[in-house]
């Protein structure tokens, strides 16, 4: 690509996740990078040899950047879901077979992630081997490109381990993600506990296991004063721990799914394996609480917790069948379910989605200043259709969303100033 | 279901049940039909109780025990009733130890599907059963308050039965100490008690649950001992129910650890040997209503 190639993208509704504001206007960017942005970015009667891309009013934001995405695909397949959904940057979980734990496992993913569509880095495992003894080679792995150390769907139970993993990662500006959930009291749990799972006879995991990880860590957090980051919250007791941490000053973060403030445990209603998730889908009044925690900012990211799984995994009695979702292609249309119902403003939604994960991990991306990455996505926010699962990129169909009306389609997505994912007409 | 559903079944139930004991000729509804009893977990009241009903109508009955053959081969659950389907049999009787698998199966095959206990889910025709045992020994359902006591938790003869008797307008009682009662359990419109003499008061209908011995070793409760002190049905808290109060168990029991030998065996007041014969008549009828045809 020719590092001078200048292409504008006009007539669009911008979108500064930063600012918080919705301007109408452009975005002009040279080779792979942002040049300038706002209503004067692009003078016509300088346009030669520049690329116009006319947005004709839709969206215009950042590329998402998704730190929950399990590799249960090739890397291509991956990246190409991924584009497809509008997301520029996936954190691959390191809950891998080997895991990645190591220096030369993690270097592999970063060979891999060259050829990949969108950007691709790793996590590293925080004990080795995710079994919650030893931590790992925190940083060498830091070094060899791992963002941030976590045993992925597992906690780190051991308040011992958790604390000199805590007090280890300072020297390293390093951030910890926590599952959290206290192991004991959800073992065996396929649901949330409560009269659903008293009606469907199926053993429940209880809120109480996710705040209780969570108020451990936090007064370890205050020991030791690392960077720790909650992976996904769903319950109303968690966010109201983080909120008030959060008040304390301490540096906790934390990150939620689409499935959680657009689902609730209903959904399992007749042992639907797709709405099988680990942290388990909660109450309505959970729900109702993760979106007042994403409205007042408690909530700081908005992950696709991308899990996929095969048919074969899935349909089988509730109990047997794996836990996880596929995410990448549906963050959107969640997204403005929550936006257009008027219960987040987009700009906020679009930040949890963009600048909050890059800053959070120390990427260049997930903002409109000159100088930052070319990653952007175009979305149309209205359109109305209805998910298929069947037309997901991803072969995996183990979506929650099948079938539901939603508003919002991702028409454009553009990686280091070179379209990945264009629907039709676009 | 519904109360006219569950009539129906009860109806027919009845005839069957009092045509074998008259010893009148039962019409073979089911000749030439074959019935799978697929059996994921063993349980040998149960399978015997369905091989004997569709046997009583004329069925062909193969039981297959799955837990020790092709599921350790990897095969999944839906491939061996997938496998069983294609030989065209009229009904699957069906019984796992996971909730909402027999519901899984029915989605995926086209004979009948008969649950016959899915994990802590339900356990219909025992439910049904119970109910004709109380309809015949009582006269009606409606109206009497039934004490359901154990380990409501893990119970699917609990949850079944509830549902059944509250559709039926009986007055549901759950007794449990609180380790073994599931979160809620009043929104099953039932009271909650944890109190056995409370729970029991005045009460037409004792019905008792078994109780896993390796729950009993600390994990739910601290022993075998301290469980029949406050929880075992012996005279002593019988006497809270009312005079003529029936008693039920659906078996096998632990006699000592839920239940007294004595009050087991008291032939006017236990109901326990019946609910055995009814069991059979229930479980024709529901053969009979689901390979021929819709209810009235």
């Amino acid at each position: 690509m020719n590092a001078q190639a200048r292409a504008a993208y006009i007539n669009a509704r911008i979108i500064d996740p930063v600012a918080g504001t919705e301007v109408l206007g452009s975005i002009l960017t040279v080779g792979d990078k942002i040049w300038a942005v706002g209503p004067d970015a692009f003078d016509k009667a300088d346009s030669d040899g520049t690329l116009i891309v006319d947005c004709q009013g839709k969206c215009l934001c950042p590329g998402f950047v998704d730190m929950h995405v399990f590799l249960g695909e090739s890397m291509d397949t991956t990246a190409q879901s991924a584009a497809a959904g509008g997301v520029t940057t996936i954190v691959i979980q390191p809950d891998m077979n080997p895991v990645l734990d190591q220096v030369s496992l993690v270097d592999y993913i970063e060979r891999q992630a060259r050829d990949a569509i969108v950007r691709v880095h790793p996590m590293a495992a925080a004990t080795k081997g995710m079994d919650g003894r030893e931590m790992t080679e925190i940083g060498l792995l830091q070094a060899a490109g791992a963002l941030a150390f976590t045993d992925s769907r597992k906690s780190v139970h051991k308040a011992q381990v958790m604390r000199r993993l805590l007090t280890y990662a300072t020297v390293h500006n390093a951030l910890i993600v926590q599952h959290a959930e206290e192991p004991d009291l959800a073992d065996g749990g396929v649901m949330n506990e409560g009269e659903t799972s008293t009606r469907l006879g199926l053993p429940g995991v209880p809120a109480e296991a996710e705040v209780m990880m969570i108020e451990r860590d936090l007064h370890l957090v205050a020991m030791t004063g690392a960077k720790y980051h909650v992976s996904i919250v769903t319950t109303a007791q968690s966010i109201d721990a983080v909120r008030r941490a959060k008040a304390k000053g301490l540096a906790v973060t934390c990150g939620t799914a689409p499935p959680y403030f657009a689902l609730n445990e209903l959904a399992i209603e007749d042992y639907r394996t797709f709405a099988r998730l680990s942290p388990p889908l909660r109450t309505e009044a959970d729900r109702l609480a993760v979106i007042d925690g994403l409205a007042d900012g408690t909530i700081d990211v908005i992950v696709s917790s991308h899990d996929p799984h095969s048919e074969d995994e899935k349909r089988l009695p509730f109990s047997f069948a794996a836990p996880g979702v596929v995410g990448l292609e549906t963050i959107l249309p969640m997204i403005m379910e929550v936006a257009n119902g008027g219960h987040v403003p987009l700009p906020r939604l679009i930040n949890a989605l963009t600048a909050a994960p890059a800053e959070l991990l120390g990427l260049p991306v997930g903002r409109l200043d000159k100088g930052a990455p070319a990653d952007l996505l175009i979305f149309d926010p209205n359109i109305a259709y209805r998910i298929h699962a069947e037309d997901f990129v991803s072969g995996a169909k183990n979506s929650p969303f099948d079938t539901r009306p939603a508003e919002g389609r991702v028409l454009k997505t553009i990686v280091a100033g070179q379209s990945v994912y264009a629907a039709d007409g676009w | 279901m519904t109360k006219p559903e569950i009539t129906a079944l009860l109806d027919l139930g009845d005839d069957y049940l009092q045509r074998y004991q008259d010893g009148t000729p039962i019409k073979k509804v089911l000749k030439d039909r074959t019935q799978i009893n697929l059996f994921f977990e063993d349980s040998t009241r149960t399978r015997t109780s369905f091989e004997l009903a569709g046997k009583r109508l004329g069925a062909d009955v193969i039981n297959m025990i799955v837990s020790s053959s092709s599921i350790k081969k990897g095969e999944t659950l839906i491939d061996t009733a997938m496998t069983l389907n294609a030989m065209r049999p009229s009904a699957l009787v069906v019984r796992h130890s996971a909730s909402g698998a027999a519901a899984l199966l029915a989605q995926k095959v086209t004979c009948s599907v008969l649950n016959a206990g899915d994990g802590s889910h339900e356990h219909p025709t025992q439910a049904l059963l119970d109910a004709l045992t109380i309809r015949r020994r009582k006269g009606q359902i409606e109206g009497q308050i039934v004490a359901i006591c154990g380990d409501i938790l893990h119970s699917r003869v609990a949850r079944s039965n509830i549902h059944l008797l509250n559709t039926m307008g009986a007055r549901v009682r759950v007794i449990a100490p609180p380790t073994l009662m599931p979160p809620f359990a009043e929104n099953l419109g039932v009271s909650v008690h944890h109190d056995m003499r409370e729970g029991i008061a005045d009460a037409d209908v004792v019905m008792m649950l078994r109780l896993q011995t390796e729950r009993m070793q600390g994990a739910f409760v601290p022993s075998t001992s301290e469980y029949f002190h406050y929880y075992g049905l012996d005279a002593k808290k019988l006497a809270h129910a009312k005079d003529d109060a029936l008693i039920m168990h659906p078996g096998p029991m632990n006699r000592g650890v839920e239940i007294d030998t004595v009050v087991a065996d008291d032939i006017d007041r236990s109901a326990i040997q019946d609910q055995v014969e009814t069991g059979v008549a229930i479980r024709m009828a529901c053969l009979d209503a689901l390979c021929n045809g819709p209810l009235p």
